[in-house]
């Protein structure tokens, strides 16, 4: 209890030293240049929290009967569930439109598609185990690919999308092929890079992409031709189907649409994992010099799987350009990059259904908490609900980053388990 | 829009039409030389830092870049306090806030050392990277929610300088902001040098580089060598902040990102592990940036910076002054 004490004391001498200047002292951008304020209490606030903190760990550390349920400490979701969990989720996200809410079908499709880019990144995380920083720059080189390819030489959705994931999984292998010779974490910094090369030439090449402006009016998806178009005319697919055309139709379809993808995506791993390619990425992931040794040729085989997570990556953009129907440099950056990578370290490196829930929990569930906080807001009038329901975007970003990193320490292997092995000997 | 926001706050040197004829030309150049080996240096004060991570437990530390900006919030914070406290010249201030910055970062770079790796030493091959990736989220957000995500911008402390030659209608200017950046990370270098190559904790730092395991066995306490090594580099970085803020004049919360990234490029381009090869790959960063500016496109100054990187991974991976990397097994 003693020595408890003592660190704990510690901890909240070195949290007041952290904070007592970056939380306690705030630079304010006055009308005459910088004010330094005081602001003792938030600072206060986060010294006491790190210490009983502490305090609380070290008790729960030296609780009775610790050694007995040391060894049961399983896994969250017990792996069994797979069985039950996924159907059962595959179901929901089918039946969601019947809901009939828009808002329920536009937070779907935004949660579907941080569910695809999850997925795809999973093939280059999860099962490659390389270190892509620079995803967001495919999804970036698929949405301008769909968009600049429409608007010069109109073409259409259907064309475009198998287009845009070319291009994408070829920006992958000229990329990949020099750097992927090397270690891992040069791959990691080089992709990064080039997340914000792609970046800054999108918002400088004016002549081409727009620059900060954008493209806009992408054209929508058509369904075998039919436009969902609100005049119910000839060629839309209210006039052909003879009913009342709402724009609640078109929101279904793409929810739809990117649902089929998204599932796409999945079913080309699965595949992908039970044949020799997937399991050469996998046997990389775990020891690139024994799978040297053992004939596998590994660049190729990382260049494989950064080009067919590029190509979904591509797939995705697409998707998003039409159903935006606005892209600009603004939806590209680092911070996208940093979002799909937490969901697929929080997923569990490499488990499917641990993909699609931290999408779920991360992007659905913080959207849902930040609309339930402004609503309050409004309907209570309180100040302090819709002043945090602005916050909680910033705060998400702290949040993905703490989880980052403590999904690292306490449970490196994510909270699904589902890197069951694919080959049992 | 984050990439505009580091452009230099002068931008009258940048702005002017290219000499390319005469005494004009070579002057234009000089400038552009001096300009370069001051950005250069602020470079080379982040390089050490990665470079020295990489060499003891070969992991790129991502977070070095936002420690860096902590440095520059510090520094700032630091400056303000200190001129309501009434303490308004400019060298006992300049010289207070590089020891509260440096002191306070190196307590970061301590925290997210004890916090973010130190626990997975030992773990599987991505965990380590992932968690430094976590930190660098972490400390940027930190510093956008504690301190506004509004530039902060700050007047200049030192006005003025000397004026070298001047020709036709283009002077060649060397602020005292200058030859106070040179010469402070000069001092700083020297001190870390004398650090690493005199003392009982310089040995063992080296020692750790070589082979951590025989070092641990040895009786060098290792995790104690790597707690220090991520005190020295949180310090240095954090005097590159102080340095940043001088010469820029503004800051804010992302400015650890683009400046994390080119000094881990000057580490690579010198050799990573090497520190004599940081400083010589922060100067040649900031050379390539400064002329690539002047001559060609401010727009893709990060873009010729990051060419760079690809380029020495491509054909040198092993930088100017490293040394082949041997995988054993």
């Amino acid at each position: 209890m003693r020595a408890a004490l003592r660190d704990a004391f510690l901890s909240a001498a070195i949290a007041l030293g952290l904070f007592a200047p970056l939380v306690g002292l705030v630079l304010d951008n006055g009308d005459q240049g910088l004010v330094l304020r005081g602001r003792p209490i938030a600072a206060a606030v986060l010294v006491a929290m790190v210490f009983f903190g502490r305090l609380g760990m070290h008790l729960w550390a030296d609780r009775p009967g610790k050694e007995a349920r040391a060894v049961k400490r399983g896994l969250v979701v017990p792996t069994g569930a797979n069985r039950f969990l996924a159907p059962a989720l595959l179901a929901f996200a089918v039946l969601l439109p019947l809901t009939g809410s828009r808002y329920y079908v536009d937070l779907g499709t935004l949660v579907l598609t941080y569910v695809m880019l999850g997925w795809g990144l999973n093939i280059v995380v999860g099962l490659a185990g390389l270190l892509d920083l620079g995803y967001v720059a495919f999804y970036a080189v698929g949405a301008y690919s769909y968009a600049l390819l429409a608007e010069t030489f109109g073409l259409g959705f259907w064309t475009c999308l198998p287009l845009a994931g070319i291009l994408a999984a070829f920006w992958g292998v000229l990329l990949g092929f020099p750097v992927l010779r090397l270690r891992g974490d040069y791959l990691a910094i080089v992709t990064l890079a080039f997340g914000e090369i792609i970046r800054v030439v999108l918002i400088n090449w004016v002549a081409v992409t727009h620059g900060p402006n954008g493209i806009t009016d992408i054209p929508r998806p058509t369904l075998f031709g039919l436009r969902f178009s609100m005049d119910g005319g000839e060629g839309t697919v209210a006039g052909f189907f003879d009913i009342e055309p709402e724009t609640i139709q078109r929101v279904v379809f793409l929810y739809y649409l990117i649902l089929a993808l998204a599932l796409l995506t999945n079913w080309v791993t699965i595949r992908l994992r039970r044949m020799p390619l997937g399991r050469a990425w996998e046997a990389l992931r775990e020891d690139e010099i024994a799978c040297r040794s053992l004939g596998i040729d590994v660049t190729n085989t990382k260049l494989t799987a950064f080009a067919i997570g590029a190509m979904f990556g591509g797939f995705a953009g697409a998707f998003f350009a039409t159903r935006q129907a606005f892209i600009s440099p603004e939806s590209f950056t680092f911070i996208e990059s940093a979002t799909v990578l937490a969901i697929v370290v929080l997923g569990g490196l490499g488990s499917q259904l641990g993909v699609a829930l931290a999408a779920l929990v991360m992007v659905g569930g913080l959207e849902m908490l930040r609309d339930l906080l402004s609503t309050l807001g409004e309907q209570m009038g309180s100040e302090l609900f819709s002043g945090l329901a602005g916050d909680l975007p910033t705060y998400r970003m702290l949040i993905f980053g703490l989880a980052l990193v403590v999904m690292m320490v306490l449970r490196p292997r994510g909270l699904v388990s589902g890197r069951t092995p694919t080959a049992v000997l | 829009m984050f990439v505009t926001r580091l452009a230099p706050v002068r931008p009258d040197v940048f702005a002017r039409p290219v000499r390319t004829e005469g005494v004009e030309a070579l002057a234009y150049a000089l400038q552009q030389l001096i300009n370069g080996v001051t950005l250069g240096m602020i470079y080379g004060l982040i390089a050490v830092g990665y470079t020295m991570v990489y060499g003891i437990i070969g992991m790129i530390n991502f977070a070095h870049g936002d420690i860096f900006m902590v440095g520059a919030f510090l520094s700032l914070i630091s400056l303000l306090g200190l001129a309501s406290l009434g303490i308004t010249a400019v060298p006992l201030a300049l010289a207070l806030t590089l020891l509260f910055a440096a002191g306070l970062a190196a307590l970061y770079g301590w925290t997210v050392e004890r916090v973010a790796y130190r626990p997975l030493r030992g773990s599987f091959r991505l965990a380590p990277l992932i968690s430094a990736i976590g930190m660098s989220i972490v400390l940027q957000n930190f510093v956008q929610v504690g301190q506004g995500a509004r530039v902060k911008p700050m007047n200049a402390l030192l006005p003025g300088g000397i004026e070298l030659m001047n020709e036709g209608d283009f002077a060649v200017q060397l602020s005292w902001m200058q030859i106070a950046i040179v010469a402070t990370t000069l001092i700083v270098l020297t001190a870390f040098t004398w650090l690493v190559t005199r003392t009982p904790l310089g040995r063992s730092m080296r020692a750790c580089e070589q082979d951590l395991k025989m070092a641990g066995l040895l009786g060098i306490d290792t995790d104690r060598t790597i707690s220090l090594t991520f005190v020295i580099g949180a310090a240095l970085a954090a005097v590159a902040g102080l340095l940043f803020l001088l010469y820029y004049g503004v800051i804010d919360f992302f400015i650890g990102f683009l400046a994390g990234v080119k000094a881990f490029t000057a580490a690579v381009l010198g050799g990573i592990g090497s520190l004599p090869g940081a400083v010589l790959g922060g100067l040649l960063i900031g050379l390539i940036e400064v002329f690539w500016s002047a001559y060609f496109s401010v727009e893709y100054k990060d873009v010729a910076a990051f060419a760079v990187l690809i380029l020495v991974l491509i054909f040198r991976p092993s930088g100017i002054l490293g040394r082949a990397e041997v995988e054993k097994v």
